[in-house]
C-alpha cells in the first residue's frame, strides 16, 4: 500500500515541490501520524477507497526561514510559516498564518478545521507550537444544538467557533494539511462543490446560539487565496497543493480525471471546461455518449438522476453550459409531465424565449424570471402525487446551477465553440425556415393557451413542428433555451420513431417522482416520529380535585425535589467539581425504585445546565441512557455515539470510536456527563460494556463523569469483577426510601398549598407506604385513586374513608375474594385439596388423590359427584387463577398440584361463606 | 308498531326459525356486545372514567383488569371503548394499540406491531426498520417527543398480560409504564389477564412504575341471578320481525327455565362453573336442536345438551378399545390397587392377565405375547398409559415403567357402557379375585 501511494505520488506531486529549504534549528522533527482518507470527490463516493487510504507515513514538521519575532516574555520565538514535509517525498506543504488548516483529531475521516492565527516555538525551541482559531464542524455541534439552526446543515459547513472553553494553542505538529474555508453569506445557498477540502462558513457558534459570521473576522487576511502570493514558493501551486498536499493520499487511483476532480475550489471554476474539452474529443464517436457522460458530471450528486438521464438522454448536443443541469431537470420535469398527462406543450417558457431572445449579458435576470416559471407550468400538468416532491426535488440543483453560472461568467466563448461542434454532428436545418416559423408556432401556442381544448394528436403535432426549427435558431438564443431544447429534443425523438416515444412514455412518469428520491429520503432520516397531534386541545382540570389530580400525576414536574436535598448537594458538588477541573470521574447511585434518584440527578443537571449557560462553569455535554430501554448491554454505545455526535454505528464500531474520542487527547472538549441508568442491565458475562464506562473517566483526556444509578447498594460487590468494582470507585451514594414525615412533604409540596386533602388521610397515606415499600411513586397513586373516589362520592375534602378505599384497593390480597367467588366445585376442589394435603402430611398431591377426596365431599355435600373430566376443568381453572399451582396439564389424573395460598386463607374464605 | 306486527306476523316459520339462529348465535358467539354490561357497572364506570381521563386531559394511567376466565374482561373493556368512542372528543383523539401476549410473543414482534397500528411506518416513508434496537429506540423517541397537552393519546391494549411479563426483562412492560410516568405523549395501559399474581411477576422497576389500579372482576352471581341470565339470553329482542313468534318463543323459554329437570341441569352447571363461556356451549347444543319440526328448546334437548358437555373423554375413548386391550387396563388397575399407584411393565401386565385366564380356564383371550405387545402399544399411543418419569428408552420396551392414566371411576364407567362386554371380564374388574 505505501508503494502505491508513493507511485502516486510521485505521479501527481509534481508541481508542488518546494525546492531548497532552508532548515533551521531546531532541526526537522518526526512523528508518526495517520494520514486520513482524503476526500477526494472520487473518494468520499467510494466506500472502497476508505479502506487504501490510512497509511502510516513521518511528517516532518520544519520552520521555514528565520523567526519574525521573539517575545522576550515568554520566551517564544514566532515564524511566518512552516513546512510539512512527508519523509521520503520530495513534496511539501506551507503553513503560514492565516491559512486555515486541518488538526488531527479522534475522528480521523472528520478533522478538526481552524485557522492559523500565529506560528511559533517554545522557550526550549523544541515544540511547535500554533494559535489557532477553531471552526467547528457540524458533527461537531451536539444534534440537540443543530436544530437551533432551524435548517438542515450542509456537510461541508463549519461555524467560526467563539465558545471559551477551548484552548487556542495546539501543537504545530497535529496540523495535516491546509485547506480551504470561504465565508457565505447567511443567505446564500451552498454553492455545489464535489471537492471536500472546501468549507464554508455561515455562522458562528459559541456553544449555545448560532450567530451571523462577521466576514471581516474572516476575510481580511486571506493569505491562502491563491491570487495574494504570500511567499513566492507557495503561490505557484497554491491551487494543487493545497488540499493534495502533505502526503501521499495512498488513493489508488491515478486517474487523470479523478485528479483533476480532486482539485481544490479555484480549480473548480476551470472544471467544466476541462471537463468539456475531454468529453469533446469523445463527440466524434457519438455524441449521445457524450451527452450523458456530460450529464453524468453535472449530476454526480444524485446518482438517481444520472440514471434516469443517461436513459432518456436523447441523442443531440446541448450547450455545453454550466446551467446544463438546470436545463436538464427541467427538460425532464417537462418531458415527465407531458408523458404523464399525454401532452400539453409547455407554452408559457417557450413563449418568452421565442419572444425575447436574451443576451448573454442579460441572462441573468432572465434566467431569473424563467426559473420559476417552468415549474409552474409544468406543475399545472403534475398528477398531484408528483406535484409534491418534484419543486422539492429540484430545488438544490437549481440554485446550484444558478450559482454556477455566476461563478463561470468569464467564459462562455469556450462553451459556444463546444456548441457549434456538436451541432456539426447533429441534424441542420436552415436558419431561415426556422424563424419563419416561429411566428406561426406562437401564435398556435397562444390559441392553445386560451382553449386548451385540442386533442392529443394536435398538441403533439404541435410540439414537433417548433422544434425542428428551434433547434436551429441561433446560438444565443439556443443557449437560453437549452431548456426547452432538451424539452424538444426528447419529443422529436418521440416522433422519429414510435418506438422509443412509447418507451419514453412509460418511463418518464415513474422517473420525474424518482428523482426525489434521494432528497426525499434524506430528509426523513433526520426527522423522528412523533405521535400525531391532538385533534383537539386537552382540557384542563376544572375543579380543586382534578387540579390535585394532575399535581399529584409522578409525571408532574414538581418546582422543587423535597427531602433529597443532601443528595442533591453531593451529586451536583461532585459534577461541578468535575466539570470545572475538566477531569472525569465515577459516581455510584442506589437506592430502591421510587425513592427519587433518576429525578434528583435530572434535577442536577438542569441546574448545571443552567449554570453553564449563564457562564458560571464551563459548558458540558449531558447525555442520559438507560439500560431499560436497549435491547442488548452492547446498544449502549451505540446510543451514547448517536447522543454524543449524532453519527449512526454498529455498536461494535461505535465502541472503538468512542474509545478513540475518550482515548486520545483533543485539543478542544467540552465535559461530557453520563447518565447510565439502571446499570445492572448492562451487565453481560465478560461485563466489557461496564468496564468500559468506568474506565474512560479514567483516562487523561477523557473528561468523562459517568453517574451510574441502580437499586442494589451492593451491586459493585455483588456482580460485578473486581476490575470494574475497582474502577466505579468508592464515590456512591445510597438513596433512603422515604420515611412517612417525607412522603407527608413530598405530597404536600406537590399540593402547594392547594387544601384537597385532610391531614390525617393524608398522614395515613404516608405512614402506610413508608412502612410498605416508601415508594414515593406508589404514595403518589394512592392519594391520586383516593381523590377519584373522592369525588365520586362528592365530598368536599379527600378523607380518611377515601384513603381507605384507595389503600384497600391498591393493596388487599384478591385471593379471599377470588375463592369467595369461585363456584360451588371450586370451592370444594380447594377444601379436597387441603383435606388430601392433612392426610398425606405434604403440601403437595396428585390430581387423582385430590379426586377422590373431592368425590367424596361431593357425596357429603348431596350434589353430584362429579367426572374426571369435569373435575379437570375446575382444577384448571382454579390453576388459570393461580389459587393452584399445577403441573402441565399433558400428565391428565397424574399431574401434582399446590396451593399457591395459605391454607388459613382458603379455609378463612370459605368459612366465612 | 302493532300494525308491523300484525303485517309481520305471516312470515313463514322457517324464517323465523333461522332468524332465531342467527340472532342468538351471534349472542353465544361473542361477536356482538351485550347491550349493557351486567354485574360489572362499578367497574365499567371506573375504567370508562379512567380512559375518558386520558382521552380528554391527557393523563397518563395504568390499570390491570384481573379475571378468571371468561368473566368478561374483554367485554368490559370493548364495551367502555363503544361508549367512548361515541363522544367525538374522545374519538377524534384517543389513538388504540390492541397487543396480545399469544400474538406478541417477544418484544420484537411487539414493537413491530405497536409501529405498525400506530401507523408510524408512514412517516419514516421508505424506511426499512432494520433492528430490534433501532425500533425500540424509534418509538421511544416517537412517545417521548410527545407531551402532555398536545399529542394525542394513546391506549395500550395488553391482552393475556401476564404473557409480556415473561419477555426479556419486561423491556416493553418497563418502558411503556416509564411513559405513562413521565411527561411524554400521554398514554392509558390496559392489561388484561387471569392471573391474580400478576403483581408478583413484574420486575421491581416495573412493578414501582406501575399505578397499582387493579380491578377485579369476580362474579357474585346467585342461582336466580344465573337463571335471568340464562333467560335474556335466550329471548328475542322485541323488534324481532314475528311478534306473534316472538312471544311464543319468550313463553317457552320462560316455561324451560321454571322447569324442574331443566332447572336441575343448569343448577349443576352453575355449581361447577359461573362463568358464561362454558353456558354458551351448552345453550348452542340446545340452539342448534331447535328446527321447524321442534320450534322450541325443550328440557331434554337442555338434559341431552348437558349430557354431551359432563361426558367423560377419557371413558368414551374406552369404548373404542379391543376386548384385549380392556382386559389389559383392566390388569393395570388391579396392579395400581396392589402397588398402589406404583408404575409397572408390560411383563407384569402380561401377568395379571395371564392369572386371570389362568382362573377362567378359558382360552378364548390366550394371545402369543406378540399381539399382546402390540395392544400395549395402542395403548401408549392413545396416551392411555405413559411412561414414567425418568424411563429412559434403553430398556426393553417389555420392562419400561408404565403409569395408567386413567381413573378407576373411569374405568368402571366405560365398562358399564362398553357394548357386549363378556360378564366375565365385568366380573374380574369388580374384584381381582372374580
Amino acid at each position: 500500500m505505501v508503494k502505491m501511494a508513493e507511485q502516486l505520488h510521485d505521479s501527481e506531486g509534481k508541481g508542488s515541490l518546494v525546492q531548497g529549504e532552508s532548515r533551521f534549528p531546531p532541526g526537522p522533527s518526526r512523528r508518526t501520524v495517520l494520514i486520513f482518507p482524503l476526500r477526494f470527490r472520487a473518494a468520499s463516493r467510494t466506500d472502497r477507497m476508505k479502506y487504501f487510504t490510512r497509511l502510516r507515513v513521518k511528517r516532518i514538521y520544519e520552520w521555514r526561514g528565520a523567526p519574525i519575532g521573539f517575545n522576550r516574555k515568554l520566551k517564544t520565538s514566532e515564524y511566518g510559516s512552516l513546512s510539512i514535509r512527508v519523509e521520503g517525498l520530495p513534496q511539501t506543504t506551507v503553513i503560514s498564518a492565516g491559512q486555515h488548516i486541518l488538526i488531527e483529531g479522534d475522528d480521523d475521516n472528520n478533522p478538526y478545521v481552524a485557522r492559523v492565527l500565529r506560528l511559533f516555538a517554545d522557550e526550549s525551541g523544541v515544540q511547535k507550537k500554533a494559535v489557532v482559531q477553531w471552526f467547528v464542524r457540524v458533527s461537531e455541534v451536539p444534534p440537540s444544538k443543530l436544530q437551533l439552526l432551524g435548517r438542515v446543515p450542509h456537510p461541508q459547513e463549519v461555524f467560526l467557533y467563539e465558545g471559551r472553553s477551548c484552548e487556542d494553542e495546539v501543537n504545530a505538529e497535529s496540523v495535516l494539511r491546509p485547506v480551504q474555508v470561504r465565508h457565505l453569506d447567511v443567505a446564500a445557498p451552498f454553492p455545489v462543490s464535489e471537492d471536500g477540502d472546501t468549507f464554508y462558513v455561515k455562522l458562528s457558534w459559541d456553544s449555545r446560539t448560532f450567530r451571523p459570521v462577521d466576514p471581516s473576522l474572516l476575510d481580511a487576511p486571506r493569505p491562502s487565496h491563491p491570487s495574494i502570493p504570500l511567499s513566492p514558493p507557495r503561490s505557484p501551486p497554491a491551487a494543487a497543493p493545497g488540499p493534495r498536499g502533505p502526503a501521499p493520499r495512498g488513493l489508488p487511483a491515478p486517474d487523470p480525471a479523478v485528479m483533476r476532480g480532486a482539485t481544490a475550489t479555484p480549480a473548480s471554476s476551470r472544471k467544466p471546461s476541462a471537463e468539456a474539452e475531454s468529453l469533446h474529443s469523445l463527440t466524434k464517436l457519438s455524441a449521445s455518449k457524450c451527452l450523458s457522460a456530460k450529464r453524468r458530471s453535472a449530476t454526480q450528486r444524485t446518482p438517481g438522476v444520472r440514471k434516469k438521464l443517461q436513459l432518456s438522454s436523447p441523442d443531440e448536443p446541448a450547450a455545453l453550459r454550466d446551467d446544463v443541469l438546470q436545463q436538464l431537470l427541467e427538460a425532464e420535469l417537462e418531458a415527465g409531465a407531458r408523458s404523464a398527462t399525454a401532452a400539453s406543450p409547455s407554452l408559457p417558457p417557450r413563449i418568452t424565449h421565442s419572444l425575447t431572445p436574451l443576451r448573454r449579458t442579460s441572462r441573468k435576470p432572465g434566467r431569473r424570471d424563467d426559473v420559476p416559471l417552468t415549474p409552474r407550468s409544468a406543475r399545472r400538468r403534475e398528477s398531484q402525487s408528483e406535484m409534491d416532491s418534484l419543486p422539492a426535488g429540484d430545488d438544490p440543483s437549481r440554485t446550484s446551477s444558478r450559482r454556477k453560472e455566476v461563478q463561470t461568467g468569464t467564459e462562455p466563448v469556450l462553451e459556444v465553440l463546444d456548441e457549434e461542434e456538436e451541432e456539426n454532428g447533429a441534424l441542420r436545418v436552415s436558419r431561415r425556415k426556422s424563424a419563419l416559423k416561429v411566428s406561426s408556432r406562437i401564435r398556435k401556442q397562444l390559441n392553445l393557451l386560451d382553449g386548451r381544448l385540442s386533442s392529443d394528436e394536435d398538441e403533439e403535432e404541435e410540439e414537433f413542428v417548433p422544434s425542428r426549427k428551434e433547434l436551429q435558431s441561433s446560438d444565443e438564443e439556443e443557449d437560453d433555451e437549452g431548456e426547452e431544447e432538451d424539452e424538444e429534443l426528447a419529443a422529436k425523438k418521440s416522433r422519429r420513431s414510435s418506438s422509443s416515444h412509447t418507451k419514453q412514455k412509460t418511463r418518464t412518469p415513474r422517473k420525474t417522482p424518482r428523482k426525489a428520491g434521494p432528497i426525499t429520503p434524506r430528509r426523513h432520516r433526520h426527522a423522528t416520529p412523533s405521535i400525531p397531534n391532538r385533534a383537539q386541545p386537552a382540557r384542563r382540570p376544572g375543579n380543586i380535585l382534578e387540579e390535585a389530580r394532575a399535581r399529584l400525576h409522578v409525571s408532574a414536574v414538581p418546582e422543587s425535589l423535597p427531602c433529597r436535598e443532601q443528595e442533591f448537594q453531593d451529586i451536583y458538588s461532585f459534577v461541578e467539581s468535575k466539570v470545572l477541573d475538566g477531569t472525569g470521574g465515577c459516581m455510584y447511585v442506589s437506592g430502591v425504585p421510587g425513592t427519587g434518584k433518576t429525578a434528583t440527578v435530572q434535577e442536577v443537571m438542569r441546574c448545571l445546565q443552567h449554570a453553564a449557560e449563564q457562564d458560571e462553569i464551563p459548558p458540558f455535554v449531558f447525555i442520559q441512557i438507560n439500560g431499560m430501554k436497549m435491547t442488548d448491554p452492547h446498544q449502549a454505545y451505540a446510543q451514547i455515539l448517536q447522543k454524543l455526535t449524532g453519527q449512526k454505528a454498529t455498536a461494535d464500531h461505535a465502541a472503538a470510536l468512542l474509545e478513540k474520542r475518550f482515548s486520545n487527547p483533543a485539543p478542544r472538549k467540552e465535559t461530557t456527563v453520563l447518565l447510565v441508568d439502571e446499570l445492572d442491565l448492562l451487565w453481560t458475562r465478560k461485563q466489557n460494556v461496564m468496564y468500559n464506562l468506568f474506565d474512560w473517566p479514567t483516562r487523561r483526556h477523557a473528561r468523562l463523569v459517568v453517574l451510574a444509578i441502580a437499586n442494589t447498594m451492593d451491586l459493585p460487590e455483588r456482580i460485578l469483577i473486581n476490575r470494574v468494582a475497582s474502577r466505579l470507585g468508592l464515590t456512591r451514594m445510597s438513596f433512603q426510601p422515604y420515611s412517612f414525615k417525607q412522603l407527608q412533604q413530598i405530597v404536600t409540596s406537590r399540593l402547594n398549598k392547594l387544601k384537597a386533602f385532610e391531614d390525617d388521610a393524608l398522614q395515613l397515606v404516608s405512614r402506610k407506604v413508608a412502612a410498605l415499600s416508601g415508594d414515593a411513586r406508589r404514595c403518589l397513586d394512592i392519594c391520586r385513586r383516593a381523590t377519584e373516589i373522592c369525588e365520586r362520592s362528592a365530598a368536599g375534602l379527600v378523607g380518611m374513608s377515601h384513603v381507605m378505599q384507595a389503600l384497600d384497593e391498591m393493596f388487599s390480597s384478591p385471593y379471599v375474594a377470588a375463592i369467595r367467588s369461585a363456584s360451588t366445585q371450586e370451592q370444594l376442589f380447594l377444601r379436597a385439596v387441603i383435606a388430601e394435603f392433612r392426610r398425606l402430611g405434604l403440601e403437595e398431591a396428585t390430581f387423582q388423590q385430590v379426586l377422590v377426596q373431592h368425590q367424596a365431599l361431593c357425596r357429603v355435600e348431596g350434589l353430584q359427584p362429579v367426572g374426571v373430566s369435569e373435575g379437570l376443568a375446575v382444577c384448571r381453572r382454579l390453576g388459570a387463577c393461580r389459587l393452584l399451582l399445577l403441573e402441565p396439564s399433558r400428565l391428565g389424573v397424574l399431574q401434582r398440584l399446590w396451593l399457591n395460598v395459605s391454607q388459613d386463607d382458603v379455609l378463612f374464605a370459605l368459612k366465612a361463606d | 308498531m302493532s300494525k308491523r306486527k300484525a303485517k309481520d306476523a305471516h312470515l313463514p316459520i322457517g324464517e323465523c326459525i333461522s332468524q332465531v339462529h342467527q340472532i342468538l348465535r351471534k349472542r353465544f358467539c361473542h361477536q356482538q356486545l351485550p347491550v349493557k354490561p351486567e354485574g360489572v357497572e362499578a367497574q365499567h364506570k371506573h375504567l370508562a372514567e379512567l380512559l375518558k381521563r386520558t382521552a380528554v386531559h391527557g393523563e397518563s394511567n395504568s390499570v390491570l383488569i384481573v379475571g378468571p376466565r371468561g368473566a368478561g374482561k374483554t367485554m368490559l373493556l370493548r364495551s367502555v371503548l363503544r361508549e367512548l368512542s361515541q363522544e367525538t372528543e374522545v374519538q377524534k383523539n384517543l389513538l388504540q394499540v390492541h397487543l396480545n401476549g399469544l400474538l406478541q410473543t417477544d418484544d420484537r414482534i411487539a414493537l413491530k406491531e405497536i409501529t405498525r397500528q400506530l401507523q408510524l411506518e408512514n412517516v419514516v416513508g421508505d424506511k426499512v426498520f432494520g433492528s430490534f434496537a433501532e425500533n425500540l429506540t424509534f418509538l421511544l423517541d416517537a412517545l417521548k417527543k410527545g407531551d402532555r397537552s398536545s399529542s394525542r393519546p394513546v391506549l395500550f391494549v395488553l391482552d393475556e398480560f401476564d404473557l409480556f411479563a415473561q419477555h426479556k426483562n419486561q423491556t416493553l412492560l418497563y418502558n411503556l409504564f416509564d411513559v405513562s410516568q413521565s411527561a411524554q405523549a400521554p398514554v392509558a395501559v390496559v392489561g388484561l389477564t387471569c392471573r391474580l399474581d400478576v403483581l408478583e411477576l413484574l420486575e421491581k422497576r416495573v412493578k414501582s412504575r406501575f399505578s397499582h389500579r387493579q380491578m377485579y372482576l369476580l362474579s357474585k352471581l346467585t342461582f336466580p341471578q344465573y337463571l335471568e341470565r340464562i333467560r335474556d339470553q335466550l329471548s328475542l329482542p322485541d323488534d324481532f320481525p314475528d311478534g306473534k313468534f316472538a312471544q311464543e318463543w319468550n313463553a317457552a323459554v320462560t316455561t324451560l327455565c321454571e322447569d324442574k329437570s331443566a332447572e336441575e341441569v343448569l343448577q349443576r352447571h352453575f355449581n361447577s362453573s359461573t362463568d358464561f363461556r362454558s353456558l354458551h356451549t351448552l345453550l348452542m347444543l340446545c340452539l342448534s336442536r331447535v328446527s321447524v319440526a321442534r320450534p322450541s328448546i325443550t328440557p331434554t334437548d337442555l338434559l341431552d345438551a348437558s349430557r354431551f358437555c359432563l361426558a367423560d373423554a377419557n371413558a368414551n375413548m374406552l369404548h373404542g378399545l379391543s376386548i384385549l386391550e380392556l382386559c389389559l387396563i383392566i390388569a393395570m388397575k388391579h396392579l395400581n390397587d396392589v402397588y398402589e399407584g406404583e408404575p409397572f411393565n408390560l411383563q407384569m401386565v402380561h401377568n395379571e392377565f395371564k392369572k386371570f385366564l389362568q382362573r377362567k380356564s378359558n382360552s378364548m383371550y390366550n394371545f402369543e405375547q406378540p399381539i399382546i405387545m402390540k395392544a400395549f402399544e395402542h395403548l401408549q399411543q392413545l396416551e392411555l398409559i405413559r411412561p414414567a418419569d425418568g424411563a429412559s428408552a434403553k430398556t426393553q420396551r417389555e420392562f419400561q415403567l408404565m403409569r395408567l392414566m386413567l381413573d378407576h371411576s373411569q374405568i368402571m364407567e366405560a365398562l358399564q357402557k362398553y357394548p357386549q362386554c363378556p360378564t366375565d371380564v365385568k366380573q374380574w374388574a369388580t374384584s381381582a379375585f372374580a
